[in-house]
């Protein structure tokens, strides 16, 4: 039930087979029964009546027993939260009973804030003696069909605005064109008072009013009378919701804390009493009205209690009330908390750590998690004697059995007594729940789940340790790193969901990503390193080439060519299958006017014939993730269980190789030789003299302005452009001068990590720093740091760094530094919930959205949105980085 | 080349790509091995039924969401003018915002102009220039019931506006007034004796916007070399008034306001300008992401046969489900509504099975088998 008071939510079911008595107990698991669909409308006061099983009296809840009192609001009729109690309605046993209405008679009507605005129109609108809509009869019918035309072409959204403009026209008419009596100004008073010509229409007159509309004319307002009179939205009887819903908590010093609903019914009923009493002692009208503005008041506050011209009903503490409102809506609310959002069992969750030596489709789970987390197995004949050896390990030897549960659904612990009873008892239709085991499925994710990627099948391999382990190859999918993580895990618990799970969620099926069609996992940091270093240049013995090898876990070295010095091509060419061609080109490639192909001296030109690696350098352009064909065409070509092995193999084989040649990164390697170092000078000081001789000129208002900027904004933009051409230029010459063989470089040529910009920035110079495309500007009055003159338009006083990282940094400098630093965090943290906030509003909007049979797009109402999905049909996890690779197919058919 | 049969089995653009790279040479049989291949990949790269499309779209354009900048940045070169682009672009297009931050045009013009004959002078001409663009200071005096302008000669002259033109474009918007030139003012005299000085300062408010020349809404005109030609950019965006000028050539001047072509193209237009403003964006952050993804989001916001955001009030209000609308925001709004003309909520996607426990509709959960099991003697 949402909105316990408001509607219904009548369901209807749809029973395709009648259930059939006599039934095994285990087939009572199938489901079949189907909400087919879920019809909404108000209730009646007569519906409430019915509906209800309990009629409320008393505000008392329980008598000096501590009993629910007959009558109370926690009546017994309404449901059970006591153990042991049973409910007097169903019979039920709590947690078996959903519970059941109540109601209460209200000692005067009630005017519904849901539904004032409604009502409030309805008044406006309708005749004050016939209660005829002010439209003459003739004009009805066209304003109805007019309505439906609306609807018909562009939707029930649509309608809803005819019928205020149709409100808006007749709220004007003073004569009603039916019985021709002079119409009144009808007003509101926020929230729920009625005024006609400064007097108010009390609840009882409003009903009144609305029951004499007609059916007929409530179709004008958007109502169909089958389901809502307006006069249902005046209450007379208000249905109490069921105590399941508001359960109380026992404190530990034995004391009731009642929920924020029962608070608040107590007060409707305290009150509802008191009007009775002076109602029938015949209390003078004054006495009368006030305490129907208070009932009023509570019952406001009972369906809303942030309507903003009342003040909200508190608690003793002042906190307040969550009433049925505030249980709905926004983030914490019902429906997005607890209906779109649901809770898990068999689940872990715990640090993660890195473990290459794994395979990438399984995860490390500690034994300590495996002997928590179980594994449903049915007993049969066959596998009896299997499953009794878990239950004689029992619960804390590994791998044993946590539970037994009995073909009735009764579930029960092994422990040491209760193994040997558990062993006699079992036969097949039991489940065993055995401890997780090597080869389980399991699902494991990271937040933010941002794409189907954050959710992956994985096979458990139980290991020692206390953290999940995963190839650190899976990173990236998961955009997990190990500074702390911590990623969940998930044990699907029936033969279905593990089968769902292997088929479509393994990590081989998730290779390719569907943004954009190339591999989402390859070879990062150290492994790019070690395979670049390895490709590049390296000789080795063959016995060397064996060893790595073999630690990289092959054992068939037949393709090694026979002889005693091995080159690194040749060694990764083992890896490679024997009928595989590929041309790429590296991350060095200068993408020269005419390519040399294979004799291009950067040996940037990556030639694969036959399964043989001819020339070239393995790069992140190539075994990286989401970069380069190389893995995307392995997978077209050998399919995803070999692509999958093959990016382990490489990984280690990346791994070994670094293992052995030694990789380091050291302070050195950003020096400079002297003639390096004197041209930076040089340049730097050209630049600050170009800046100097613009600021000259606009002084002297020499500079020619840009179109539609004006002198200051010129100057900062040729300033701009000054600065970051000596940036760059001071780069391009610690390229040019920099050791080509320190690791630094290495990690930048190769991709693995970092870039020449870094480079440059620690051994010459870090550069402008910038904030939203400009310089930093001032700080104080007219400069930006005390220490610079003011009007100061040098680089220095506007955030140039022109130290490098190695030099140090001078306190100034240093501060621009954290001024950028500080503004990207903040970008950052800015950025995060925009951008959180257009990727739910995208996936509400898209995602019923679904190819059908005919191959058109539709969503869930059955319009058509694209006659073929993108225009050709082809699935971009299929694609190659988004088209058919025609190239190739010409290619390979020679 | 390209047989019409295996043209109809494949895409225009594959179709393309194939007639570009089979190699002239090639056998008749070679091509038709060729051909057979293609259509089987072709086929075999089919998207499934049932699949999820939406999702995945929603996905792959949301995760990259995470990683781009917020800041908005110059476009191309130093010179040029700025463009809010990044996520709040992004944002901004989704939304279906009508008043987006930088509206922007590119006008392509026809040949003797696109060579760059009299660009500046056009690009001047273009450019909305109001009366206090010309004005150095503008005075109201009392006792003479005048406005006094002095004007600024020498940007009058830079801008080509004569003292007659400037006449003529103050005579209509302000009435009641007589207008005249001495000695670089602008004198405007009041015509009615009895007018408040009330309507003197509201004249003097309102002549200060008076729109000397050029195109409404065009702050900023730039002309520029693009290849081979000159095209002229400008920010602000009125593509009704630019179209109708001789020197444009309307087949390729656009605008980044979506509402704007929408107006003057149609939808299919407005579709297709955002794919690509969205693609722009996405490819400017370095990310790659399918087109097809955002054609598809492109394809949800134009369906209804109107631009709508993607927010409560737009796409989000059409849903056929209740509790799929409710589930996204205003819950209570869209339960309440639904009670009133007894809405049925067919359950026919998928956050209303999740609700409700039941499977959901997409993927493997579409195909709707009942298995009879048998039945236990």
């Amino acid at each position: 039930m949402v909105e316990e008071e408001v509607k219904t939510e009548e369901v209807e079911v749809a029973e395709p087979e009648k259930k059939e008595e006599g039934r095994a107990e285990q087939e009572d698991n199938f489901v079949s029964k189907m909400v087919n669909s879920v019809v909404f409308s108000v209730l009646s006061a007569k519906t409430i009546k019915k509906m209800a099983s309990a009629k409320i009296v008393t505000p008392e809840l329980y008598d000096k027993e501590g009993y629910p009192v007959d009558g109370g609001l926690m009546d017994i009729r309404l449901g059970v939260i006591d153990p042991g109690l049973k409910c007097k309605t169903c019979g039920c046993k709590l947690k078996e009973c959903l519970g059941h209405f109540g109601y209460i008679e209200l000692a005067r009507p009630i005017v519904h804030v849901k539904f004032v605005t409604l009502v409030y129109n309805i008044l406006q609108s309708t005749c004050r003696d016939c209660g005829r809509i002010l439209i003459p009869d003739s004009k009805i019918e066209s304003a109805k069909n007019e309505l439906n035309r609306i609807e018909f072409e562009t939707g029930i959204e649509e309608r809803r605005k005819g019928v205020k403009d149709i409100i808006a026209k007749v709220k004007s008419v003073n004569k009603c064109p039916h019985c021709k009596a002079k119409q009144y100004k009808v007003s509101l008073e926020k929230p729920t008072t009625f005024m006609e010509n400064d007097k108010r229409i009390n609840p009882i007159e409003v009903r009144a009013r609305l029951e004499k509309v007609t059916d007929e004319d409530l179709e004008v307002f958007g109502m169909n009378a089958k389901f809502v009179r307006p006069e249902w939205m005046i209450l007379t009887v208000m249905a109490i919701p069921p105590v399941t819903m508001r359960p109380s908590i026992t404190l530990e010093s034995g004391e009731r804390s009642e929920d924020d609903l029962t608070h608040k019914l107590g007060d409707i009923v305290r009150i509802n009493q008191r009007l009775f009493e002076n109602i029938n002692a015949g209390a003078p009208e004054i006495i009368i009205e006030d305490l129907w503005d208070l009932l009023q008041y509570h019952i406001t506050t009972f369906f809303d209690n942030a309507i903003a011209q009342l003040p909200p009903a508190r608690h003793r503490s002042g906190q307040p009330l969550k009433t049925l409102t505030e249980r709905i809506k926004s983030k914490e609310g019902r429906i997005r908390h607890n209906l779109a959002g649901k809770r898990t069992n068999f689940s872990a969750r715990t640090v993660i750590s890195p473990d290459p030596m794994i395979k990438l489709n399984e995860v490390g789970v500690p034994k300590e998690v495996a002997m928590k987390l179980t594994v449903p197995e049915r007993v049969n004949d066959w596998n009896m004697a299997y499953l009794k050896e878990f239950i004689k390990k029992g619960p804390g030897v590994y791998p044993g059995a946590n539970y037994v549960i009995r073909p009735d659904g009764k579930k029960k612990k092994i422990t040491e007594e209760t193994k040997e009873a558990a062993l006699e008892e079992i036969q097949p239709g039991y489940i065993i729940e055995r401890h997780l085991m090597d080869g389980d499925i399991a699902i494991f994710n990271r937040q933010p789940s941002l794409h189907r990627m954050s959710m992956m099948c994985h096979r458990v391999i139980v290991l020692p340790g206390k953290t999940l382990r995963l190839n650190p190859a899976v990173c990236h999918p998961y955009n997990a790193d190990f500074d702390g993580d911590e990623m969940n895990l998930h044990i699907p618990q029936t033969e279905e969901s593990r089968a769902e799970a292997e088929i479509l969620m393994e990590v081989q099926t998730q290779l390719i990503s569907p943004r954009y069609g190339l591999s989402v996992i390859g070879c990062v940091q150290d492994t790019i390193s070690g395979l670049y270093l390895l490709t590049k240049d390296l000789e080795i013995t063959r016995e060397e080439a064996i060893d790595l090898l073999s630690s990289t876990g092959l054992q068939e070295f037949s393709k090694l060519p026979r002889k005693s010095k091995i080159s690194g091509k040749e060694v990764f060419s083992v890896l490679l299958p024997d009928d595989f061609n590929f041309t790429g080109r590296a991350k060095n490639c200068l993408k020269c006017q005419t390519c040399k192909k294979e004799d291009c001296e950067h040996n940037a030109y990556v030639k694969i014939d036959k399964g043989i690696l001819v020339s070239g350098i393995m790069d992140r352009n190539n075994l990286g993730e989401g970069s380069g064909l190389l893995l995307r065409n392995m997978h077209k070509r050998y399919g995803k269980e070999f692509t999958l092995d093959f990016l382990g193999k490489l990984f280690r084989l990346g791994i070994n190789v670094l293992l052995r040649t030694g990789f380091t990164v050291s302070i050195s390697d950003t020096d400079l030789p002297e003639t390096a170092k004197q041209k930076i000078k040089e340049t730097l000081a050209q630049a600050e003299k170009d800046v100097d001789e613009l600021i000259d000129m606009f002084s002297n208002n020499k500079l020619d302005t840009f179109p539609g900027k004006t002198l200051k904004e010129t100057l900062e933009l040729r300033i701009l452009e000054v600065l970051n051409k000596a940036r760059n230029q001071t780069g391009a010459l610690v390229a040019q001068f920099s050791d080509k063989d320190t690791h630094t470089m290495i990690m930048a040529d190769s991709g693995a990590r970092g870039n020449l910009l870094n480079l440059a920035q620690m051994a010459a110079c870090v550069g402008q720093q910038a904030m939203r495309g400009k310089r930093i500007e001032k700080g104080y009055d007219g400069r930006t740091l005390s220490s610079f003159k003011k009007g100061d338009l040098s680089p220095d006083a506007h955030g140039f760094i022109k130290n490098g990282f190695k030099t140090g940094l001078t306190p100034a400098e240093f501060f621009f530094g954290a001024i950028t630093g500080r503004d990207s965090l903040m970008d950052t943290a800015l950025r995060t919930p925009k951008s959180g906030y257009l990727y739910r509003r995208l996936a509400n909007a898209m995602q019923d959205l679904k190819v059908e049979y005919d191959g058109t797009v539709r969503d869930a109402g059955n319009k058509i949105v694209q006659f073929s999905y993108g225009d050709d049909g082809i699935d971009v996890s299929k694609s190659e980085n988004g088209i058919l690779n025609v190239k190739r197919i010409i290619k390979s058919l020679g | 080349m390209i047989p019409k049969e295996y043209q109809d089995k494949l895409s225009k653009s594959i179709v393309d790509e194939l007639e570009a790279n089979i190699p002239s040479n090639s056998s008749d049989a070679k091509i038709k091995k060729i051909l057979d291949a293609t259509v089987a990949e072709y086929q075999d790269a089919q998207v499934e039924a049932g699949e999820s499309v939406g999702v995945i779209s929603a996905e792959s354009i949301g995760e990259p969401g995470t990683q781009m900048t917020l800041n908005t940045f110059h476009f191309a070169g130093v010179a040029e003018m700025n463009v809010t682009m990044g996520l709040p672009r992004i944002i901004e297009i989704l939304d279906g915002r009508k008043n987006i931050s930088t509206p922007m045009m590119e006008i392509f013009l026809k040949k003797p102009w696109s060579t760059g004959k009299d660009i500046k002078q056009l690009a001047r001409l273009i450019k909305e220039t109001r009366v206090k663009e010309i004005a150095t200071e503008i005075a109201i005096n009392i006792v003479e019931r005048t406005i006094e302008i002095k004007l600024d000669s020498e940007q009058m002259k830079a801008l080509s506006i004569t003292e007659a033109i400037l006449l003529k474009a103050v005579q209509k918007p302000v009435k009641g007034y007589n207008n005249k030139i001495k000695d670089d003012v602008l004198i405007m005299k009041m015509k009615g004796k009895d007018d408040s000085l009330n309507d003197l300062y509201k004249a003097k408010e309102k002549v200060k916007e008076v729109q000397i020349r050029g195109v409404k809404g065009i702050t900023q005109v730039l002309p520029v070399k693009r290849g081979e030609e000159y095209i002229i950019i400008t920010a602000g965006s009125n593509l009704k008034d630019i179209l109708k000028m001789e020197e444009v050539d309307e087949t390729r001047t656009t605008s980044n306001d979506i509402f704007e072509i929408e107006a003057t193209f149609g939808v299919e237009a407005a579709r297709q300008s955002i794919i690509n403003e969205v693609y722009k964006v996405i490819e400017s952050q370095g990310l790659n992401v399918d087109i097809r993804h955002i054609m598809l989001v492109a394809d949800t916001m134009c369906a209804s046969g109107k631009v709508k955001g993607i927010t409560r009030y737009g796409v989000v209000s059409e849903k056929a489900s209740v509790l799929a609308r409710a589930s996204f925001e205003t819950p209570i709004k869209h339960i309440i509504n639904a009670a009133l003309i007894g809405e049925v909520d067919k359950l026919n996607s998928v956050v209303e099975n999740v609700m409700l426990n039941q499977p959901i509709p997409i993927g493997t959960g579409l195909p709707e088998l009942i298995i009879k099991t048998r039945k236990k003697e």
